[in-house]
């Protein structure tokens, strides 16, 4: 039983932080995508900066949490992959585009054809990938797969104005050029009202459509992770305003998990509700012991890896673009 | 051939040469690297900067190719992962520690130049050799399980008593570890000499020849290292195929008939129950696999038709792997022969070098096939049929059309940025 509480807490914090690392990342391709105004090139050089040493990493919580689940959970990975080809095709599509468009613009900088080229494919892809991972997750709430319900496809919605959101939040920090972050408090303003709307969106759906989904979500947990989520909202929204962009980067973040933590809390102990749930889904206790060991083992290089990496590009802030560096000396 | 086999095929085979370089390669960087540390030559900095530029290019391909590998097992072999998931899952946690570590790192390494000292920027590329060849020895080990399916048993119909480790390391892991590995340090060393070589041949880097002789040095070291222990690797691996995997074993070296004096069969077309028009070397493969002529060798006659691999494909495929490789071997020695000697390669050997890179990929591709056709009709020999596992899902033949389109984009892509990369001055 420990150890199957174990498997989850590993599956949903890898689900959990790829959104929010991984998100941000996506959330970066959209506002590169939707660079305006006088300083256009700088948002995007400010972006790429941002991204670059970290995006490999944060991408591999995907595959971690694709690898936890199909190690802990087989049977609810096997029908995920049976019953979503669609969504997590398009979904996969727009993965592979973001992480091979970034890399070829930049590589293909001084050829300026071929790098606006990819620069579109970096901004398409990095909408297209969680607009689908989202309705992969929304079609895993209703129990049908439904990826073409309403409540689906507006759940994807949700998820890339969460990204755009955590995104423009963390961009802020990225650079040292006050009219630059004022730039990104403006974009994170405007998402931060995109995700409240595009959060109703789906609720209201949720009542019309989805009657099981529906009561699950005003259940107690669901309730309190909600209503956590939009006071954390709200505390990015003034903790912009007041330029307190270290707060509205941990409130953005919080915010984040206190969605999906709601979402795991509403269908506990579902996996996919009304079909598996943890312990119904879970592989041997053999496997899982092993696995577990394996986790606590890996984390013991991981975690120090994995600070040395954000110390090392996020530490300080207001780093801007230095791009090549020095020619050593002879 | 059903799509989802096409999909997953192409997928493979598109991913194993990208993975190969992405673990090959850090280990040619912090070789330059570290030699302009100590010499402080200007040359090898270049040269690491350079190598440096096609890692993260390869290394990002690698990634992206690697993610729809780890979709495309749910999406188009779920009843394979039900079973399978369970029992072979370790491994796959492993590699994905060991890639998180490589692609940490490797951000470390790439965007670190100028925020770290030298030293401890060159110590930050030794995770990512070491994760590398890791993660690729844990994925390997899965491999391994599929032909020798161990660590579990079926009763009634479920899995039961799975032993995750013995799982892991199922009797064919070690074996498959040491080629594969190999086959990375094969493939990198052979194509980066093979850059290097092009480049003298064409003088398309007058300006930075000492770069690209060093290159063409180190490269050709760790090819020539590489490829007599390949040797080595594929003689074990063929030796432990005869015993533990007989149908593979047999239908590699097209032999149809349980017999002693078998001999080995060199090309040939295989038609029926017999290949006509090969080279045949009598008695030979008795005398490889027992170092005795008269040994009994097994033939694909002990199974039923419905449980032989394609034979032609297989017998085909192998034919071009030991032929690439007995090349590789030639080129090796030639290069050892002229630079322990002193000499500066002259035109026909950078000819013979150049040529390489390709041969090397082809060898890698034409063993994978040999590994993969050569378990056909099972995914999991003797538990689970390729044909059971594949989804029925609607819409695969739609998704290979699609990525096969992705596919052709991103290699054209690359190999246009490297060419690039190639030519152009450090930065």
């Amino acid at each position: 039983m420990t150890a199957l509480l174990g498997a989850a807490l590993v599956a949903l914090t890898a689900v959990s932080l790829y959104a929010i690392f991984g998100g941000a990342d996506f959330g970066g391709g959209v506002w590169d995508l939707f660079a305006t105004g006088p300083r256009r090139q700088a948002q995007r050089d400010a972006i790429t900066h941002a991204i670059g040493p970290v995006w490999e990493a944060n991408h591999v919580w995907l595959i971690f949490a694709l690898v936890t689940l199909f190690t802990c959970f087989p049977p609810a990975f096997a029908e995920i992959g049976a019953n979503l080809s669609a969504p997590l095709s398009l979904a996969l599509f727009g993965i592979v585009l973001r992480g091979a468009a970034f890399v070829f613009r930049n590589y293909a900088a001084d050829s300026l054809a071929t790098a606006r080229s990819w620069t579109a494919v970096f901004g398409a892809s990095s909408i297209i990938a969680p607009f689908f991972l989202g309705d992969a997750a929304g079609a895993v709430a209703t129990g049908r797969y439904a990826w073409t319900s309403p409540f689906a496809l507006s759940a994807g919605l949700f998820g890339v104005a969460l990204c755009a959101q955590i995104a423009a939040v963390f961009l802020v920090r990225e650079t040292s050029d006050p009219p630059l972050r004022d730039d990104f408090r403006r974009r994170a303003v405007r998402a931060t009202l995109a995700v409240w709307i595009a959060g109703l969106i789906p609720a209201l759906l949720a009542r019309q459509g989805e009657p099981a989904l529906f009561a699950a979500l005003i259940g107690p947990t669901a309730r309190i992770a909600i209503g956590i989520a939009m006071l954390l909202g709200v505390v990015v929204m003034l903790s912009i305003q007041a330029r307190r962009d270290g707060l509205a980067r941990a409130a953005v973040g919080a915010e984040a998990l206190a969605v999906l933590g709601g979402w795991y809390g509403a269908q506990a102990p579902n996996l996919i509700p009304g079909r598996w749930t943890y312990e119904s889904a879970a592989s041997s206790p053999a496997m899982l012991h092993a696995f577990l060991v394996a986790a606590s083992a890996g984390a013991l290089f991981l975690i120090p890896s994995l600070a040395l990496l954000f110390v090392t590009f996020k530490g300080h802030s207001g780093e801007s673009g230095a791009a090549l560096p020095p020619k050593p000396n002879r | 051939m059903t799509a989802a086999r096409a999909l997953m095929g192409t997928s493979l085979a598109f991913h194993i040469v990208f993975a190969a370089l992405g673990v090959g390669l850090p280990l040619l960087v912090i070789t330059a690297e570290g030699l302009w540390l100590r010499t402080r030559r200007r040359a090898f900095y270049d040269l690491a900067r350079t190598w440096a530029k096609g890692m993260a290019i390869l290394f990002a391909v690698g990634a992206v190719s690697g993610t729809i590998l780890a979709f495309e097992l749910g999406l188009l072999w779920p009843t394979f992962m039900k079973y399978a998931g369970g029992i072979i899952g370790l491994p796959f946690s492993l590699e994905g520690f060991a890639f998180f570590i490589e692609a940490i790192f490797i951000g470390l390494y790439l965007y670190g130049w100028d925020r770290m000292s030298p030293g401890a920027h060159w110590l930050s590329g030794l995770p990512i050799v070491l994760s590398g060849a890791l993660s690729a020895a844990f994925v390997t080990t899965a491999n391994a399980w599929m032909n020798v399916p161990a660590g579990f048993r079926i009763v009634n119909g479920t899995v039961v008593e799975v032993d995750p480790i013995a799982a892991m390391l199922s009797p064919p892991w070690l074996v498959e570890v040491l080629h594969t590995t190999l086959a990375a340090y094969v493939v990198t060393g052979f194509g980066a000499a093979a850059v290097c070589a092009y480049a003298l041949l064409r003088r398309s880097a007058e300006d930075r020849r000492e770069q690209v002789r060093a290159g063409l040095t180190i490269a050709m070291i760790v090819a020539s290292i590489a490829i007599p222990l390949q040797w080595v690797g594929g003689d074990v691996i063929a030796r432990f195929d005869a015993e533990r995997e007989p149908t593979k074993f047999a239908s590699l070296e097209a032999l149809f008939h349980t017999r002693r004096h078998a001999p080995i069969t060199i090309g040939g077309i295989v038609s029926g129950d017999a290949v006509r028009y090969g080279i045949e070397i009598p008695s030979a493969l008795s005398v490889l696999v027992a170092f005795d002529p008269n040994a009994e060798v097994k033939g694909l006659d002990r199974v039923a038709p419905d449980d032989r691999p394609p034979v032609a494909v297989v017998h085909a495929s192998f034919d071009t792997m030991v032929g690439s490789a007995s090349l590789l071997l030639l080129v090796a020695i030639v290069w050892a022969i002229v630079a322990l000697r002193k000499r500066t390669p002259a035109k026909p050997l950078l000819i013979g070098i150049a040529l390489c890179g390709p041969l090397a990929v082809v060898a890698v591709e034409a063993g994978w096939f040999v590994t993969e056709f050569g378990r056909q009709p099972w995914i999991a020999r003797g538990l689970l049929r390729t044909s059971d596992a594949a989804t029925v899902a609607p819409g695969v033949d739609v998704q290979f059309y699609a990525f096969f389109v992705v596919y052709v984009v991103l290699a054209a892509t690359c190999w246009w940025l490297m060419r690039r990369v190639g030519t152009k001055e450090a930065a």
